[in-house]
């Protein structure tokens, strides 16, 4: 017999992750970004569910820095598909807890967001978030589990982790815990990007080549003006032509230098950079060496 | 393309993650700014190397100042015939339930061995494993072959000695490939210094590796998942029953029994993304309807009348125990397997395995973190399986701890 395609097995899996979630869970929810990959996992659920509904609503963590384009998107996206999305503004976290925002040149919100995801999760009760990390975007990332259960506080224990076995997942919890859930593990960039163009979905365009007013970081990285930045006379504005390569927060997230106007132009970008999604475009990985393993442990996504 | 899932087992002193770093450094899977990282790492831990390859895989704190790897780290990288998801799982002797973890879904196994030091009790340990989890291909790669010259004997000597330790294992194919991960020997490129050596190199025999042949099984086997009705006013009477192809194909027409409820009906339609199929294949997402109204739930299994599972509620099984704590007799228990789920308890625990010599040692009733014992359970509701040997998805099951909802065990039946 002929086997499966590799992503037919990708796709095939994920849409067995996502329904268990269905079949597991009470009151599921999945993590929407804009991004790519969550926007993979609408395409999957369609897959996974129609005729039917989703057994899920969706839901935006909104930093407030956001691209126009990617919330322009998030809305058509809901409206087509007729599912439900639930949308909640770090901005009114901020307020309703007191926090102190970001501040400095660029002003992150990263550390924020999972306040914002907390309660979220606690106002309607989620018992399983569905997200679209993956495992090769960074390392402690690789050893996370696609059942990965948080406590009530939404941390992870990385020495606590679930053994996680053939394709039966254990995603029994008591009330007040959480599993966060990962269908795309197992996808790299690339696949992603293959996914994207065999099924023909479509993105936001801010991931296709544009020209950008942007700010050149004491890096060398290209960080998109925009309202949200603090900038003095000593920064330096150029104007050049860009993509992102992710899709987060305007103030933290770089746009990398592109010619590539269409999903197959950057299927070969990428089979010739060398540089990583995250490395290229991230500044908060940057800090420490676990930064994210941290991050993961204080509840992060 | 096709995709291959293979682990790797073996302590850092084997050289397991520089040979993975290896595979992944020379196949251009690894992105500059990583290296730049790694570089800057390697120097802190002292490794007295350019790049320590090994930190590629450690990504937990504990597991870089530690210098061990403690959890399985998932690894990508792919050529132009394959895309490989490597799970590179610790070795250490209190990290069996890791490697069973990592082990489960792989197609391959790759164990190795220091060419130094021969055929060593963790070699036995993780072949043992990779024979109790039904492994369909076992690479033995002798590393570290610049550490005894690039010896023939050497290589000759080991393959010989493992052929006769594994000979009551029952692996299912075995390979054998010298290399040194350290300079690349064999890994990526065949090597000069050993031209004695015929065979492919390491990535070439990943990349060739026959593996459609070892998935297929013939048995049709099916389990919802989750039932999909939509009650519309178009769709009021739409019922499909969601889920996987386990094993085997399913054929619109088929006539077919439900278990655990033993009714029989008859399949209506199979559809897959809104596109109905005249037949599904093994892993294909598909939804199915049949042609009774008859109760089905998640976990009911669905297979063809002429080709029934066994269907019991006391099932002999081997297990490893996964948890800190210990087993504790009468302890309630759920059995899972994939979608099925019912309370189970462990009626009698027949032997232990000695994990080094493949042999049953008495139990003596106690069952602790990383043994594998044989065991017989009791379920609440009847199970219906295949034995693991026959059916790797439908001879598996996971224990759930009732209170703590750990995972304490993974079993294969029969």
């Amino acid at each position: 017999m002929k086997k499966l395609d590799y992503l037919d097995e990708l796709e095939a899996e994920a849409i067995y992750i996502m329904r268990e979630v269905a079949g597991q869970f009470d009151k599921p929810a999945l993590l929407f970004s804009g991004g790519k990959d969550s926007i993979c996992l609408v395409h999957l659920a369609l897959k996974a569910f129609r005729p039917g509904k989703f057994p899920f609503p969706l839901v935006h963590v909104d930093t407030g820095h956001n691209s126009p384009e990617v919330i322009e998107y998030r809305d058509n996206l809901a409206e087509k598909l007729g599912e439900k999305l639930i949308v909640r503004k770090v901005e009114d976290t901020i307020k309703a807890r007191n926090l102190q925002d970001g501040k400095g040149k660029f002003p992150s919100r990263n550390g924020l967001q999972t306040y914002t995801l907390l309660d979220v999760i606690e106002e309607f009760e989620f018992d399983a978030c569905i997200g679209g990390a993956r495992r090769d975007e960074e390392k402690a990332r690789a050893k996370e589990r696609i059942f990965s259960v948080r406590d009530e506080f939404g941390q992870w224990d990385p020495k606590k982790q679930r053994p996680e076995l053939w394709s039966i997942y254990n995603g029994k919890v008591d009330k007040g815990e959480n599993v966060r859930v990962f269908p795309i593990s197992n996808w790299t960039e690339l696949d992603v990007w293959n996914y994207i163009k065999r099924e023909n979905i479509e993105l936001p365009s801010i991931y296709f080549t544009h020209e950008r007013e942007c700010v050149l970081t004491d890096a060398g990285q290209l960080m998109a003006n925009n309202e949200f930045l603090t900038l003095d006379e000593t920064d330096v504005l150029v104007t050049r032509k860009v993509r992102y390569r992710t899709v987060g927060d305007m103030t933290c997230t770089a746009a990398v230098e592109s010619e590539a106007y269409t999903v197959d132009e950057i299927i070969a970008e990428l089979k010739s950079s060398k540089i990583s999604e995250r490395g290229a475009t991230r500044m908060d990985d940057r800090v420490s060496e676990a930064a994210m393993e941290d991050r993961k442990k204080g509840g992060y996504f | 393309m096709e995709l291959l899932r293979f682990f790797t087992a073996g302590n850092v002193d084997d050289g397991k993650s520089t040979l993975i770093g290896r595979l992944l450094f020379d196949s251009n899977s690894i992105s500059t700014d990583i290296i730049e990282t790694l570089t800057k790492q390697s120097k802190s831990t002292g490794v007295d190397a350019d790049i320590d390859l090994a930190l590629l895989t450690d990504g937990l704190r504990a597991e870089r100042e530690q210098g061990i790897t403690i959890d399985v780290a998932y690894k990508y990288f792919s050529t132009d015939k394959r895309k490989f998801i490597i799970a590179d799982t610790p070795g250490h002797i209190q990290y069996t339930r890791n490697m069973f973890t990592g082990a489960s879904n792989a197609d391959l196994a790759i164990i190795l061995v220091d060419a130094r030091n021969g055929i060593t009790d963790q070699t036995k340990r993780h072949s043992i494993i990779s024979s109790i989890l039904g492994i369909p291909h076992v690479l033995v790669c002798i590393n570290k072959m610049d550490l005894v010259d690039f010896k023939e004997e050497v290589f000759n000597q080991i393959e010989a000695d493992y052929i006769k330790f594994a000979e009551p294992l029952k692996l299912n194919k075995i390979s054998f490939i010298p290399a040194s991960a350290l300079a690349g020997d064999n890994v990526v490129k065949s090597s000069d210094k050993m031209p004695w050596f015929k065979g492919e190199s390491l990535l070439d025999f990943l990349e060739n590796v026959e593996i459609a042949e070892d998935k297929e099984i013939k048995e049709p086997r099916f389990q919802v998942q989750y039932v999909i009705r939509p009650q519309t006013t178009e769709l009021h009477d739409y019922r499909g029953y969601a889920g996987s192809v386990l094993s085997g194909t399913f054929k619109k027409g088929d006539k077919v029994k439900i278990f655990p409820s033993e009714l029989e009906s008859e399949i209506e339609k199979i559809e897959k993304n809104g596109v109905e199929l005249e037949e599904a294949h093994i892993a294909e997402p598909i939804i199915i309807h049949l042609k009774d109204n008859i109760d089905i739930s998640r976990g009911s299994t669905i297979v063809p009348i002429d080709e029934l599972p066994t269907s019991e509620k006391e099932i002999e099984a081997t297990i490893c125990w996964m948890d800190n704590t210990s087993f504790q007799s009468g302890q309630k228990l759920l059995l899972q397997q994939n979608s099925f789920k019912t309370k189970a308890v462990i009626k009698e625990i027949e032997s232990k395995i000695d994990i080094h010599l493949y042999t049953d040692i008495e139990s003596d009733g106690v069952i602790n973190l990383n043994d594998i014992c044989k065991v017989r359970l009791k379920t609440a509701d009847t199970v219906s399986f295949d034995s693991y040997r026959k059916n790797r998805k439908t001879g598996a099951f996971i224990l759930v701890n009732e209170n703590t909802n750990s995972t304490v065990a993974a079993g294969v039946i029969g």
